[in-house]
């Protein structure tokens, strides 16, 4: 990745970020924590990854994205506001009645989005099936599947790496968000994980990658890594924070479903748009 | 259009191998279809397609909730999934995610449940399923069957592979006896009326249908006009057959190897309540009851589901 693609994908990411914030304080709630610490992970993507057209949201032989921790669905909503496949205005309407964009991915309602989700672990076997028709119709192309580190309580996540690993589906990319905390606190309190890369390793993927979740170089480099991997299974452990990018929400205490109900924390959603408008603008120049 | 066979008492092929064989044929004609079986294929005889079609036939090992899933993601990606495990697995146990990754999500996964209710035998309570209608009736868009014998098992299985959603076949893997000649053709969502009556109207589906006849033929001989219905078709329940074979009918009976709660007959109760259908009425089935072990001809009597049970309960309606 070169300075002006980096660049490129930096302000990406920004502008992810900050259509989060905006999405969730018009709302007045939503999930915040696990949405802002994919940010850069979207933005590398769709910034830079993705074989898609956003034009032809069902082009044939495309990369598919499955965000198996579904309740993130704002990341992955800015993400393809911003690369065109619907109008940005259509942001504000989530969680509307009727609207395409509801608090969790939706296939048959959303352009780009592949798989819907929100029951957790089910769409680490969505991604598995989509990545074997992938094989099975002789394509290059592969299937980016997104899991939460609290999403890997759920035993399903398990018979799916098996899966992927025994099959040696190397072109199923996983990437683990380990933002280590979930709904009722820090993953390690709720039920200890032990150690992400060992059980994979354990499980039978063969390339294991921990990079720094925000660092879009390095989510880069590993991913291109990844596809080189072709005779094993792919999983990159993404170290995150939950809330990542936005200082007063990453100390919050309770950031995996924040509603914005006092005035303390709606000038902490003001200021971080405001704020990251002003890096927008600084970027652009 | 159906033709009825001359010889009920002849059994016909296994079910799980009709629904196999057909399976590998229509894989032979059609790349789009992949089959995904859970560590039974030692049991459904889905080796036959292992062996012809090595690249569709899909091992998952001992991980239906996976099974279901992937093929859900196949679905995405064009394929035409059939899955195959034990019914109570089929339906109970992966419930979420055939409600989800399939149903909700529009994608097509084709299910074969196999020994639905008694015919569980040797497997046992663990392995029995009297509620896998009940769930998949309340699964918007799910379409149910429940093969009566090896030529209907055939029709349902090339039908499930033209559709496009959610379909549930519930069958015996074993031999049962044969209703329909070879040929017969059925519509998805129509009931057949097998045979004509005039004073007692029986709902039925699945292989209990070849003890509703001999029911019926039984009752004939006392003097009792039955008409026999194979609602083959669960969901979409035929409405309209339901209805018009109501009509002038003395008593009404569901005969059904499932829950009186949430089947067959829990659907034709809420026909009939909902229009205004003042006839005598009874479920037959399982009452409320968890399975158990035993020959499935024992667990058959266990139930209450014999041809004994139906004649008396349609008796003691004319009463």
């Amino acid at each position: 990745m070169d300075k002006a693609e980096l660049k490129e994908v930096k302000l990406l990411a920004t502008k992810i970020r900050k259509d989060v914030m905006e999405m969730l304080r018009h709302r007045g709630y939503g999930h915040l924590g696990g949405s802002l610490s994919i940010v850069e992970l979207m933005a590398v993507l769709y910034g830079k990854v993705l074989h898609v057209d956003p034009k032809n949201p069902q082009m044939e032989d495309r990369d598919m994205v499955v965000l198996s921790k579904g309740h993130c669905g704002p990341a992955w909503y800015s993400a393809l506001a911003e690369k065109g496949y619907f109008e940005k205005e259509k942001l504000m309407t989530l969680n509307d009645g009727g609207t395409m964009l509801p608090s969790h991915p939706d296939r048959t309602k959303t352009p780009g989005v592949d798989m819907t989700t929100g029951s957790l672990g089910q769409g680490t076997s969505s991604a598995a099936g989509i990545a074997y028709g992938q094989r099975l119709k002789g394509s290059k192309r592969f299937t980016y599947l997104i899991v939460g580190d609290g999403e890997l309580n759920e035993g399903q996540c398990w018979e799916a790496f098996m899966f992927i690993a025994a099959k040696k589906l190397s072109n199923c990319i996983v990437f683990i968000d380990n933002n280590k905390r979930q709904l009722d606190g820090y993953t390690a309190d709720v039920l200890y994980p032990f150690d992400y890369a060992e059980k994979m390793k354990a499980f039978g993927f063969n390339l294991v990658q921990t990079v720094k979740g925000d660092d879009i170089e390095a989510i880069y480099e590993a991913i291109l890594k990844a596809q080189n991997n072709t005779d094993g299974a792919n999983c990159i452990i993404l170290d995150t924070i939950k809330g990542q990018g936005v200082k007063f929400f990453e100390e919050l205490k309770d950031n995996h479903s924040v509603k914005f109900s006092t005035d303390e924390l709606k000038k902490a959603a003001d200021d971080a748009i405001a704020e990251l408008a002003k890096e927008i603008e600084e970027e652009e120049r | 259009m159906f033709k009825l066979t001359q010889d009920r008492n002849a059994k016909g092929t296994p079910l799980a191998k009709v629904v196999m064989q057909t399976l590998n044929d229509v894989m032979d004609h059609d790349d789009k279809v992949v089959f995904l079986e859970a560590d039974l294929a030692g049991a459904s005889n889905s080796r036959l397609i292992e062996k012809a079609h090595p690249d569709r036939f899909i091992q998952m090992g001992i991980a239906e909730a996976n099974m279901v899933g992937t093929a859900a993601g196949l679905s995405v990606e064009g394929f035409k999934p059939f899955i195959h495990t034990f019914g109570p697995f089929a339906s109970r146990r992966v419930y979420d995610q055939i409600y989800l990754s399939g149903a909700y999500a529009h994608n097509t996964v084709n299910v074969y449940g196999s020994d639905p209710g008694f015919t569980v035998a040797a497997n046992g309570g663990t392995h029995t399923t009297f509620e896998d209608v009940a769930l998949y009736r309340a699964m918007p868009t799910a379409v149910i069957c429940d093969g009566a014998d090896a030529v209907q098992t055939e029709w349902i299985v090339r039908e499930f592979a033209k559709l496009k959603g959610v379909h549930y076949l519930r069958a015996n893997r074993k031999d049962v006896r044969n209703i329909y000649e070879p040929g017969s053709t059925f519509e998805l969502g129509k009931g057949n009326v097998v045979k004509e009556g005039k004073d007692v109207l029986i709902i039925t589906a699945g292989q209990l249908l070849a003890d509703a006849l001999d029911a019926a033929e039984r009752l004939e001989e006392e003097g009792i006009s039955a008409e026999v219905v194979d609602m083959f078709t669960i969901k979409p329940l035929d409405v309209d057959l339901v209805l018009s074979e109501a009509k002038g009918k003395k008593a009404i009976v569901s005969f059904e190897n499932h829950s009186i709660i949430g089947g067959l007959g829990s659907a034709v109760a809420e026909v009939l309540a909902e229009n205004t259908v003042a006839v005598p009425f009874r479920r037959i089935g399982v009452k409320d009851q968890f399975g158990q072990v035993g020959t499935a001809d024992w667990l058959q009597k266990e139930f209450g589901l014999t041809a004994d049970d139906l004649i008396a309960t349609v008796k003691e309606l004319l009463k």
